[in-house]
This record gives C-alpha cells, sequence and structure tokens, in this order.
C-alpha cells in the first residue's frame, strides 16, 4: 500500500527487523527481560496448579463445597458471603494501582514518590497477607485440612492451601522485594547511572502477583 | 499516506508521555470489574449464566492488567510475542486433562459408585457460629 518492496505491515515487519538484524532481538534492559522470562516460567507453575485443581475438581465424586459460604464472613448480624475474599481483591488492584503511578513517576525521577508510593503498596501487599493469615487460621479452626474438611470433597483442603499458600508466598516475597528497592531509591543507589528501570521491573513482578490474583479468584473461589 | 503517519508517531511516542489518566482509568474499571464479579456470587448467578460471566470479567481484568499496568501494549511486537506465545501452549494441556478428567470420573462411578452423600454440603449445617467457638467445632469433627 505504502509503495514499499516488503510488504509486511506495521506490527510484523517490526519483529522481522528484530530478529533478522544482526543485534539484541529485544530492545529492553536486561533486567527488564529476565524478569518477563521469570515471569512466563512462573506462569507455568501457577497454570499446572490450576489446570490441577480443575482436573481434581473434574474427577472427584464428592460433593465440592460452597467457597461463597465456606469463605463468607458474619457481618452486622448477617452472614455476606464471599466478603472476605472481596475484600482481598480490593486491597491488590489498589496496591496494583499505586505501583503504576509509582512507575511512572519514576520517569520523572521523582525520588520521594516514588518512595512513598512503593511503601504505600508494600503496606497493602502486607495487609493482604494479613487477611490470609486471618483465612488460614478461620479455616483450620473449623477442621479445613489438606486431607480433609466438613464441607465437602477432600481435595478443597489440599488445593486450598496449595494454591493460596503459593500466591501468598509471592506476596510475601513482593513486599519484601518492594521493600528493598524502595530503601535503595531513597539511598540515592541508582543516581549515578541515572536508570530507574529497576522501579518498572520491580513493578512487573508485583503486577503479575495481581494477575495471578485474578485467575485464582476466579476458578477457586468464584467458580 | 495516512497510515505510516500515525505509524510514525507510535512508534516515537515515549512512555514518559503516558498521561497519569490512563492508569487511573484502568484502576477504576479494574475496581468496577472486580465488584461485577463479585456480584455474580452475591446475587446467586448459576450454570452457564455465572460461568460465562465469571471468565469474561476474569478476562477483562487481565487484560487491562497486562495491557497497561504492565506496559506490554506499549512494548514492540517481537517482545511481545515472547511474552504471550509461550503460555498459549497450556491451551494442549488443558484440552487434555478435561478430556483425561472425564474419563476418570466415568471411571470412578463406574467402578466404584457415588458416595453416599452426593448433595453439596451448606456450611450452615456444618458449623454453628451461635452455639459453640470454632475449636469446638473442630474436636467435634474428630
Amino acid at each position: 500500500m505504502s509503495g514499499e518492496s516488503l510488504s509486511l505491515s506495521g506490527h510484523a515487519k517490526t519483529v522481522v527487523e528484530d530478529w533478522s538484524s544482526d543485534k539484541q532481538a529485544f530492545n529492553v534492559p536486561w533486567g527488564k527481560f529476565m524478569m518477563w522470562m521469570f515471569l512466563v516460567s512462573d506462569t507455568f507453575i501457577f497454570s499446572c496448579f490450576l489446570v490441577g485443581y480443575m482436573n481434581v475438581r473434574r474427577t472427584t465424586t464428592d460433593p465440592w463445597p460452597y467457597p461463597s459460604e465456606v469463605f463468607a464472613l458474619e457481618m452486622f448480624g448477617t452472614s455476606v458471603p464471599l466478603i472476605l475474599i472481596a475484600i482481598m481483591t480490593f486491597i491488590l488492584i489498589t496496591s496494583s494501582g499505586t505501583m503504576a503511578l509509582a512507575v511512572r513517576f519514576a520517569h520523572f525521577k521523582d525520588k520521594n514518590k516514588i518512595f512513598l508510593l512503593m511503601l504505600v503498596t508494600a503496606a497493602l501487599g502486607a495487609s493482604f497477607v494479613g487477611l490470609q493469615a486471618f483465612e488460614w487460621s478461620k479455616l483450620i479452626a473449623e477442621g479445613v485440612r489438606p486431607w480433609t474438611n466438613p464441607f465437602g470433597a477432600p481435595q478443597f483442603g489440599s488445593i486450598f492451601f496449595m494454591v493460596t499458600g503459593f500466591h501468598g508466598l509471592h506476596v510475601s516475597c513482593g513486599v519484601i522485594y518492594l521493600l528493598v528497592i524502595a530503601r535503595k531509591i531513597l539511598r540515592g543507589d541508582y543516581d549515578k547511572k541515572g536508570d530507574y528501570s529497576i522501579v518498572e521491573i520491580t513493578g512487573l513482578y508485583w503486577h503479575f502477583v495481581d494477575l495471578v490474583w485474578v485467575f485464582i479468584f476466579a476458578f477457586f473461589y468464584l467458580w | 499516506m495516512e497510515n505510516v503517519a500515525t505509524q510514525e508517531t507510535e512508534s516515537h511516542e515515549d512512555e514518559a508521555q503516558h498521561p497519569i489518566g490512563v492508569y487511573l482509568k484502568v484502576w477504576i474499571l479494574l475496581f468496577v470489574i472486580s465488584g461485577l464479579s463479585y456480584a455474580v456470587d452475591y446475587f446467586d448467578f448459576q450454570g452457564m449464566m455465572r460461568w460465562s460471566l465469571i471468565i469474561i470479567f476474569m478476562l477483562l481484568k487481565a487484560g487491562l492488567i497486562i495491557a497497561v499496568f504492565m506496559h506490554v501494549m506499549w512494548e514492540r511486537m517481537a517482545l511481545i510475542t515472547a511474552i504471550l506465545g509461550p503460555p498459549l501452549l497450556l491451551i494442549t494441556l488443558i484440552g487434555f486433562m478435561i478430556s483425561e478428567g472425564l474419563y476418570v470420573f466415568g471411571n470412578r462411578v463406574d467402578y466404584m459408585g457415588r458416595p453416599a452423600a452426593a448433595e453439596r454440603i451448606h456450611v450452615a449445617d456444618v458449623i454453628h457460629h451461635d452455639e459453640e467457638h470454632g475449636e469446638e467445632a473442630m474436636e467435634e469433627g474428630h
């Protein structure tokens, strides 16, 4: 259309350019690319858990518990279904929002704002883990174990502890990661080179944790 | 010619130019969609309606997070294909496991029969919050 000899258009053309030239294929900082590769491999781990859950739920002949009742809380004298998980979801989305803003301020090299927003993100992440600890102890008190539970199929307990435990571990690691990087930002470790891409890399990890929760929320808690 | 012009401006767009409004809008949108998916449970939609709504809201949220928060929509196509391509293989795994799951379930019903209690159990029938504490309920369970 534009009269060029190469008929590939737009995005497809950039792919050919990036791969065929005698240069590095991905035009991003190496740390960012490595984080992406880690996240892609982590995607496979969580996918194996969720596919395993699907298989276990399809094959069990025992009735599956009602997640919306199991995760209900007594509020104002009535039982509100799934409310604990809804609150945790909103906390995690909020933390993703503050992290996105931190990444934005990294482009302006605004150290104080980056530090503050990362700190808020870490605090929200920590409160998410706190609520998860509450959820675990509530279910354990009610007799839910990895091998049995009073609400139906015993597989419910093993999937619950494995999937939410592994996700909670990711959130906990993320909180530590955020705090370490926030401190380094404030201390001025990145001022010399003026390279703040570490904030975006940390942000990628944090948004991924939120992303995984979207799938856990849909398939484990709502399904 | 117009196409070429828009491509030019797109490729020259710097990440620092993303207006803050984009993030705030997506943030609010994520809140709304999460509220809607919670409403699916709260108003107790069942069957095909429930499953399709859950999947739609999930994909919308995941798409927004990946595209905007993780900046994928502003990356070059070579990186996007490297990130989003490999996970597509999972569709094969899911397909195999659905077929395998149906087979195993069928075998279990054929050879071991369904368990005595085939009805789903309501939590209120097992846990009584008014009369006893959770710990006592656990002892009862043993």
